[in-house]
């Protein structure tokens, strides 16, 4: 253990972070000042850096370092589609598939009744305001299969009935998923979703 | 200490990075906690979603702890996710159930109501009359029980037509005379009369909603009853506009 109050203060930083607890916290940092200037000298000027212009963009609400994030700049990507999605990491992994290719509209979480979160506290007004100002032909409603990301698709859904053609992802059978571990809902999912081959 | 029974999934909540605390309605031991280890794991996501029947084993070193959950899958009930209405419905149930009992408290006959009542979810042509008589139950439960077999002034059977605000009993239109105006309606499905349009059940939800904002949330200390079930009555509204 070190005896120094910054290296602690470093530790017990590092190990709030998710995934991380104390013991492997005490790894990282002691792996970092080994390697002060491969890994701990480059990290703080980032983390620093960042810590001066990580913010929301002020269209999508995905994470960038401008106002306008770069998938809301590219201009190829205004193709009349928004996907919406709960939270940033799931923007980040629809990116990460690389299929789709419109915009995105990070909500920042969704109802619910135990929480006390309500329409107000996420971002669907503004949803509701893109959808007219920016031409929007299509919102597909990428939310989780809970019962917290289909209640909000539904009422987001409800929202912009008549407005603009709204579709959700298919929900089924995973890719190397054996139906013998399947829980019920997701093969009776599967099954209303079948497609003709 | 430990005990073992199929129990109602009502609520899910992270706690740390692994696991949840669940919220489970049982017959024996009513609305209880308990942390499950690996909750928020791949196996485990899709067992433990509000609705989901499972069967549970509680377990703690003393019976005030909050104990852990270890569960098996009985009925799931995804397959309502993709149905507005029934998922509008189920979480008005369990937003209820949260909010009106006290925790560790055994309701068994609410229980089996509660039970009966998801597996009618999907069947939208029954579920609202179903979940209104449901409610009545939940009010009797609590102490709120409307007593709508005859009129509180004048004894009468027939030709009741309202309900008293300050008893929860029927009132007929003789027997309301003066105060007709601060009287509930005493819509027929209400007391299991009439063929229970959903309109009917959206009026009889209006007075079965005075009782719960008025009576049950008073006594709990004035909380606001839960936005779910606000949502589901909308829901009913849509589905009376569309026809």
């Amino acid at each position: 253990m070190s005896s120094n109050n910054d290296i602690d203060n470093l530790i017990e930083m590092m190990a709030r972070l998710p995934g991380l607890g104390p013991r492997s916290a005490r790894r990282a940092v002691l792996t970092m000042i080994r390697k002060r200037g491969l890994l701990l000298t480059p990290l703080a000027d980032l983390m620093q850096t960042v810590a001066a212009t990580a913010r929301e963009c002020l269209s999508c609400g995905n994470v960038g370092t401008t106002e306008i994030c770069d998938i809301c700049r590219d201009e190829k990507r205004a193709t009349g589609e928004i996907c919406v999605v709960e939270d940033v990491s799931d923007l980040w992994a629809m990116e990460r598939a690389g299929v789709f290719k419109g915009r995105y509209h990070v909500l920042g979480g969704t109802l619910s009744a135990l929480d006390g979160i309500g329409p107000e506290d996420l971002s669907i007004p503004r949803l509701i305001s893109r959808v007219a100002d920016e031409g929007i032909t299509e919102v597909i409603l990428a939310l989780n299969a809970t019962v917290d990301g289909q209640t909000t698709a539904h009422y987001i859904a409800d929202q912009l009935e008549g407005r603009v053609a709204l579709s959700s992802l298919a929900q089924g059978v995973p890719v190397g998923g054996e139906l013998d571990y399947l829980d019920e809902g997701t093969i009776s999912a599967a099954l209303r979703a079948r497609k003709p081959v | 200490m430990d005990w073992r029974e199929d129990g109602i999934i009502l609520a899910i909540r992270k706690h740390g990075e692994t696991s949840v605390i669940a919220e489970l309605f049982t017959e024996s031991h009513g609305r209880h906690a308990g942390v499950i280890r690996g909750g928020v794991s791949r196996k485990l996501t899709p067992i433990l979603q509000p609705g989901a029947q499972v069967d549970a084993t509680w377990r703690a070193r003393l019976s005030e702890h909050i104990g852990s959950f270890t569960v098996e899958p009985v009925r799931s009930r995804a397959a309502v996710f993709s149905d507005r209405f029934a998922l509008a419905g189920l979480n008005a149930v369990t937003a209820l159930l949260i909010f009106a009992l006290p925790e560790r408290e055994a309701h068994p006959p609410l229980y089996r109501r509660t039970r009966d009542l998801l597996d009618l979810l999907g069947q939208d042509d029954l579920w609202p009359l179903a979940y209104l008589q449901w409610e009545m139950a939940l009010l009797e439960e609590t102490g709120f029980g409307l007593d709508l077999s005859r009129c509180a002034a004048t004894g009468q059977t027939e030709n009741l037509v309202y309900v008293s605000p300050k008893t929860g009993r029927a009132v007929s239109r003789d027997g309301a005379g003066e105060w007709a105006d601060r009287m509930l309606p005493l819509v027929p499905c209400l007391r299991g009369e009439g063929d229970a349009s959903d309109a009917d059940v959206l009026a009889a939800l209006g007075t079965t909603g005075w009782f719960i904002e008025n009576k049950l949330a008073a006594s709990l200390g004035n909380r606001p009853p839960p936005e779910a079930r606000g949502r589901f009555l909308d829901a009913i509204s849509r589905r009376i506009a569309r026809g």
